[in-house]
């Protein structure tokens, strides 16, 4: 048993960390009243910007191996910041300025940014020459998965704690830090209030424009470099079309799940990533139809969360209450 | 300064001239972006994308079965919307009634003659659709349940339930999918019309698009579901039950989305795969919201969308690119209609100085 843990728990945490970017960018936008339902194409467009960024770098160079360890990282992120930034920007553009329909542009977000991830995926894939499917940046992954020098020499807890690359870590600082933000500062208080009630906020003299603004791009660059993570870390910065699969939805999921507490997305990000691979460890013999079943549960467990949450009916654990609408001033 | 005001309602013909003018000019912009991807003149980009929609009568009428399908899908949802309910479950209620289909298709294939088989497919895709749609709807009625993040959810629960069945009516065992469902005795196929296979499935959602208006524009409960959409007190003040408004509007929403399913299943793949909805559901919610859940104008958005889709899909093949190019067409177009909106129903007003204003009424 206390091995299967030691091989579970840092796979379920490698899942998971993506989740968390996701999940974390999500409650910062939605705390201002923004329901970005873009956050899918959001992460491909981070993942994918990243890949473009480090792939054009490591063609420039005569010999992948021989990378610059400081550019090679910092490449792919900043090209991860910008790509997530600018969607950002576009769907706080139509939803904020031009109060467009949350949803609806949220959606034509998504099927746009996973158009861009896989149209750019597929035609760097082409320009390799490759016979497989997919681009392979091992050089820029090894800087990325490099470790705590002292991760191997712990035995078992250093696999717990010690063998991730260091968007992991960062990925629960910034949780840390959201949580922090949202409840212990002023500036956060006043993003919540733009969310709860912005007729209020702005007649207590609260850009409500900048605070969607800001709290949304910010939150589409989190999320973006869960995208980034997944590729350079847990895919072994090999990048295939549509291996991001539906994880941009399930951190909109574990938004409810952790009922808008970024600090609670940490261990549960975890547990959902324990949720989303059960499956590969529960011993269902040859009957692999069982474990499409098993792959439902993060979704069963959100649906069951988000009625219990309406059924309980506590104020603290309400979605914003201006979620998902524009705000006009002239409008009362 | 720049001012923002609400217009008063702009008449519907130059609301929709105004869409029909960002159209074109997405359209353009889209042209002029595949020219510097491909390297082409635009013109020749426009070809390709008729030639891939209408090159050939068969090009045509799967155009055409695509429209009707995503139509069908979008009328659906836009019961729901009306009332202001966002069901974004269409996907998973979609994929609930093809289950149903398949089901029926596999377990009763060879028991019962065709048309009892088709009409048993026909009640049971329909049914699970609903059932789809009233879980979220009844937890929405009873303790106002967030319907937008409910139904997302239960898509994927859709999907998972789907993949199970796939597996385990796997044929032949081992390859993953169903294959082809009775493909020797075609039970449970929906018959050819018209000699060709396409004709039924534009006949039925033609009807269906009219069945849908005059039911949202001329009936009692159609009335009733606006008004819940417009304010929920005002309909509880007239008497309106608004919690069954909600659960029976579900019930016809993810109704309709089943029976896009049996389209989909009976009608024109005859197979079951977690794919088979393809985006329609969220692809639909675009298409209704940009008709302004008018059922009409629907047929044209539909249009709009699939014709993109397939002649981006065309240019894709013919140069080489990437499939995914049309979903950043249709997005680059989305991008553009949804930021019309705001001019249709805002209007900027260049407001002039303070001082100016105070000089002029100093004059008067």
């Amino acid at each position: 048993m206390f091995d299967f843990l030691i091989t579970f728990i840092p796979r379920a945490v490698a899942q998971g960390i993506p989740l968390l970017y996701g999940c974390t960018g999500e409650i910062v936008t939605e705390k201002s009243g923004n329901l970005n339902l873009g956050i899918p194409g959001v992460m491909y467009v981070g993942g994918i910007s990243g890949v473009i960024g480090s792939f054009l770098y490591e063609r420039s160079l005569a010999d992948p191996s021989q990378i610059n360890p400081a550019l090679g990282i910092l490449i792919p992120l900043l090209c991860c910041v910008v790509g997530s930034l600018l969607m950002g920007l576009i769907y706080c553009f139509l939803t904020v300025t031009l109060r467009a329909n949350q949803n609806v542009t949220g959606l034509a977000l998504t099927t746009f940014g996973i158009g861009l991830g896989n149209f750019f995926g597929g035609s760097l894939i082409k320009l390799t020459g490759a016979d497989i499917p997919s681009i392979s940046l091992t050089a820029t992954s090894n800087l990325f998965r490099t470790t705590l020098p002292f991760a191997e020499s712990t035995g078992w807890f250093g696999q717990l704690f010690f063998s991730y690359g260091f968007l992991a870590y960062a990925a629960i600082l910034i949780a840390i830090g959201a949580s922090f933000f949202l409840n212990r500062t002023r500036l956060g208080l006043q993003l919540r209030a733009v969310g709860e009630d912005p007729a209020t906020a702005d007649a207590a003299g609260i850009s409500i424009t900048r605070y969607k603004y800001v709290a949304t791009c910010v939150g589409c660059v989190i999320a973006g470099l869960g995208g980034l993570y997944f590729v350079m870390d847990y895919a072994n910065g090999i990048w295939s079309n549509d291996a991001f699969g539906d994880r941009g939805w399930l951190a909109i999921a574990l938004v409810i799940f952790t009922v808008w507490r970024p600090g609670a997305s940490i261990p549960a990000s975890i547990l959902f990533g324990g949720l989303y691979i059960l499956h590969l460890f529960i011993p269902t013999g040859t009957d692999l139809a069982v474990k499409e079943l098993y792959k439902m549960l993060p979704y069963v467990v959100t649906i069951i969360v988000l009625i219990v949450i309406s059924t309980r009916n506590k104020r603290e654990n309400q979605p914003p209450e201006h979620l998902g609408l524009p705000y006009f001033r002239e409008d009362r | 300064m720049i001012h923002v005001v609400k217009r008063k309602e702009m008449p519907l013909g130059k609301a929709m001239a105004v869409r029909i003018g960002i159209i074109v000019l997405a359209l353009v912009v889209c042209g002029v972006i595949t020219a510097i991807a491909t390297g082409l003149n635009p013109i020749d980009v426009y070809a390709t994308m008729i030639q891939g929609s209408f090159g050939s009568p068969r090009k045509a009428w799967i155009l055409a079965q695509e429209v009707a399908l995503l139509l069908c899908v979008s009328l659906a949802l836009t019961p729901a919307f009306r009332m202001k309910f966002w069901n974004l479950g269409g996907e998973g209620q979609v994929l609930a009634g093809g289950l149903a289909s398949a089901a029926c298709m596999i377990l009763l294939g060879d028991k019962m003659p065709n048309a009892a088989l088709i009409a048993v497919m026909f009640l049971a895709s329909v049914a699970a659709g609903a059932l789809w749609a009233a879980i979220p709807a009844f937890f929405k009625a009873k303790f106002n349940t967030n319907e937008t993040l409910f139904t997302l959810m239960m898509n994927y629960v859709a999907t998972q339930l789907v993949a199970y069945f796939v597996i385990v009516w796997e044929n032949p065992k081992g390859s993953g999918t169903i294959g082809i469902i009775n493909q020797s005795s075609e039970a449970g196929w929906l018959p050819v019309v018209g000699g060709n296979k396409y004709v039924l499935i534009v006949i039925l959602v033609a009807l269906l698009t009219a069945g849908m208006f005059v039911y949202l524009n001329y009936s009692k409960q159609g009335y009733e579901l606006s008004v819940v959409g417009e304010s929920p007190s005002t309909a509880r003040y007239v008497g309106i039950k608004v919690d069954r408004v909600i659960v029976r509007t579900l019930l016809i929403s993810g109704a309709v989305c089943g029976f896009a399913g049996m389209l989909l299943v009976a009608g024109s793949a005859h197979t079951l795969s977690t794919t088979i909805a393809a985006g329609r559901g969220f692809t639909a919610v675009m298409v209704a919201w940009l008709a302004k859940f008018n059922p009409l104008i629907m047929v044209g958005s539909s249009a709009l969308l699939e014709f993109m889709g397939h002649g981006a899909g065309e240019i894709a093949t013919t140069y080489g690119l990437n499939q995914s190019f049309g979903d950043i067409l249709t997005g680059i177009i989305l991008f553009f209609i949804i930021g019309t909106e705001f001019f249709i129903t805002y209007r900027i007003v260049f407001s002039r100085k303070t001082k100016q204003i105070g000089e002029e009424q100093g004059d008067v």
